[in-house]
């Protein structure tokens, strides 16, 4: 089961590979990651995405996280409510005679291009992961030359 | 006033209460042992290899239950430091790992003797500093020792760079350390021990998991409270020997792979396991679906990672045992009714006693040798020991009486510990014979530090049980791989003459008759001194579970 947690640390260096640390040690891949700054810039936020195969696993690494000297919190969202976006940067096929089909999809996601060139064209979309995936079955049918995501980024309601 | 990264080490190192420092010179530490050259108030002892400077000071931390401080160079001294502080981290034991850096400017480049020491380390250390600037020293260090000593203790690495080494800064001492992340917790929550006083006064058939946690938290006396408050029989971990007086009428002696059958019986009969400190490692709960199956459990940890990992836990209270049991004892206002199940354990007892089978008179048992060590010291000395055979006899036939005599490694299970290990706690302990027991095997994996004793006029005593093989390992080919031999049988230098060359004693026993006054000798003599007992080559540790079984499962031994 897919596991979005949480942590809120020090922003200080070795801290990001003290917290990838304890999911690889357990040969546990990182779905997705983000991190940056918080208001407070001596504290940084990192959004992990792992697939747990062992939810006691899980709940060990979670142990472990807190355990670390430079983790100030952790949150597992996997049982709360919370709402996620995720950012894409998308290069894809594009002609002038597509431009109509692609604003309909901008009619039902959040996103726009945000540059042509010759015959392609980079747009940019936010959205849950549901909606990511809807968007990107949609995208592929122009072709997508290159694909950027940010990973998950998670917020209790 | 002004001083150098070096001078504020040792500064710092000193207002710690740090009285000695084990270790090895090189290149990136030279600015710091030139500080030491005329620092006064830092003892130095300079071992024959790093790995022993790593493990003495664990012995030093673990028979005095301060904070052990090693100190190498870069590069190839740092990493000789690895094992040492994995041991400590398993242990959980408080130490301090310095070493000695390339320039900041030079990190990265496979600078000479460079290595990520802070990189290798990440995941044997409670945490580890990389100090890129000496206004952060002072703090560093202080936090060190903070993280180091309190919560589950554990090793933290702090690694300095030559150019921070002698750099200049105004010396401030930090009053006080706070971290934000950090706050481990002493008190146990009040409702949870209403709770566990209230399973322990209904529990029909209780017994009490004593581990190393009864010894970090100097909560042996506590321990014995308890147990004669309820009456509960009393089992420990390899950990948690010394916690509590092995010759008690309450004792049952160490669980696990091989522990007292009667122990081992009892914990998967048991209604109500009672966990101090203890962490239901592989080795003690055997086959963990099969473990002591009808028994609820309370776990005292001050770690939450340790609770509920292996084993569901009913009542789990975070706490410092010696803090919890002080709290726990009140609230139980009568002993729990378990006539019945006491008078179940001593039938054990009668039923499966420990003990070993003399077939050959001639010949010299192992376990002889311990309990004539056991004997001859009245069992009031620090015993160290290697890892194998010889550590588990030295557990099983030792009676120990008190916390911090028995130092051996648990978790991690290095060859090559006891010997530095043993010169840190005479070190830390010079009032106490100090004993290593040690097989042929482990003894050649640090035999260096003989070096180390004989120049510092370190008194510890090593009896070698010498069966000419990895004893342990080759007792699991014959009864699991066919006695296939496969390079278990090893060979030794002739221990006396090694030990005269070095300037310490030798003396080498081959019959039963010689060991006691061997022993007597070794004692009274002012040097270090190698007694090389020649054992019973293919004698066995029994009882013995193996691997994987459930731990009723029991073979050997006279039951």
């Amino acid at each position: 089961m897919k596991h979005t947690i949480s942590v809120l640390v020090e922003n200080k260096f070795g801290v990001l590979a003290r917290v990838a640390g304890l999911f690889s040690a357990r040969g546990y891949n990182i779905a997705s990651l983000a991190v940056s700054e918080t208001f407070d810039p001596k504290v940084s936020y990192m959004t992990i995405v792992v697939d747990a195969k062992d939810e006691k696993v899980l709940e060990q690494v979670n142990k472990q996280l807190n355990k670390l000297i430079d983790v100030i919190t952790v949150t597992d969202f996997t049982k709360k409510e919370y709402i996620d976006r995720e950012l894409v940067l998308a290069k894809i096929n594009y002609t002038p005679k597509d431009k109509s089909k692609l604003e309909a999809i901008f009619h039902k996601f959040v996103g726009k291009i945000i540059l042509r060139k010759d015959d392609t064209a980079i747009i940019e979309a936010v959205g849950d992961q549901q909606q990511i995936k809807v968007l990107l079955d949609e995208l592929n049918k122009f072709g997508i030359k290159e694909l950027i995501r940010t990973g998950k980024l998670a917020i209790s309601n | 006033m002004l001083m150098t990264g070096s001078q504020i080490l040792l500064e710092c190192l000193k207002r710690e209460g740090v009285e000695i420092i084990f270790g090895y010179p090189g290149g990136q530490v030279l600015p710091t042992f030139d500080a030491l050259y005329d620092f006064k108030g830092l003892k130095f002892i300079l071992t024959r290899h790093e790995q022993g400077a790593a493990h003495a000071a664990d012995g030093y931390a673990r028979s005095t239950g301060k904070v052990g401080v090693c100190l190498s160079t870069s590069g190839p001294g740092a990493t000789n430091l690895v094992t040492g502080i994995a041991n400590a981290f398993m242990d959980s034991i408080p130490m301090i790992a310095i070493t000695g850096q390339v320039p900041t400017a030079l990190i990265g480049n496979d600078a000479f003797q460079e290595a990520d020491i802070t990189g290798i380390t990440r995941p044997i250390t409670k945490h580890n500093y990389l100090v890129k600037d000496i206004k952060d020293l002072a703090g560093i260090i202080r936090e060190a020792f903070y993280i180091a000593s309190t919560g589950r203790p554990g090793p933290v690495l702090i690694d300095l760079p030559k150019d921070v080494q002698v750099a200049q800064t105004e010396f401030i001492w930090p009053e006080e350390t706070k971290l934000r992340s950090y706050n481990p917790r002493y008190f146990g929550h009040p409702g949870q021990i209403k709770r566990a006083a209230k399973l322990i006064m209904e529990a029909k058939k209780p017994i009490i998991y004593a581990g190393g946690g009864v010894i970090t938290s100097g909560a042996s006396g506590e321990l014995l409270g308890l147990a004669e408050k309820t009456g509960c029989p009393v089992t420990w971990t390899l950990m948690g020997i010394g916690g509590f007086p092995s010759k008690h009428k309450q004792s049952l002696g160490m669980l696990g792979m091989h522990g007292t059958a009667y122990a081992n019986h009892s914990i998967m009969d048991a209604d109500l396991i009672i966990t101090l400190g203890a962490r239901f490692d592989d080795r003690v709960t055997g086959r963990l679906d099969m473990f002591a199956p009808n028994s609820k459990v309370i776990h005292v940890d001050i770690d939450p990672s340790s609770i509920s990992k292996n084993v569901h836990v009913d009542i789990p209270i975070v706490g410092d045992i010696k803090q919890v049991l002080a709290e726990v004892l009140p609230e139980i206002k009568h002993a729990p009714s378990i006539e019945g199940w006491l008078k179940h354990v001593e039938d054990l007892k009668k039923k499966c006693p420990m003990g070993y089978k003399d077939k050959d008179k001639s010949k010299i048992l192992p376990q002889y040798v311990i309990q004539q060590i056991d004997e001859a010291t009245e069992g009031d000395a620090i015993i160290c020991t290697e890892v194998g055979q010889h550590q588990m006899w030295a557990a099983q036939w030792y009676n120990y009486n008190k916390p911090r005599t028995f130092i051996s490694s648990g978790g991690l299970g290095t060859m090559g510990f006891g010997f530095p290990a043993s010169i840190g706690a005479k070190l830390g302990r010079p009032e106490k014979t100090v004993f290593n027991i040690a097989g042929d095997g482990s003894i050649q994996m640090n035999i260096q530090e003989l070096g180390t004793c004989v120049a510092n006029k370190i008194n510890v005593k090593v009896a070698i049980l010498n069966n000419g093989y990895l004893g342990m390992v080759r007792q699991w080919q014959e009864l699991f791989y066919k006695k296939r031999y496969s390079h278990t049988p090893i060979s030794s230098p002739d221990f006396v003459k090694l030990a005269e060359s070095y300037g310490a004693v030798g003396i080498r026993v081959t019959k039963k008759e010689e060991v006691r006054p061997a022993l007597v000798r070794a004692i009274k003599t002012d040097n270090t001194v190698f007694i090389d007992f020649h054992v019973e080559e293919e004698e066995n540790v029994y009882p013995m579970v193996a691997a994987g079984e459930a731990i009723n499962n029991i073979i050997g031994g006279l039951a």
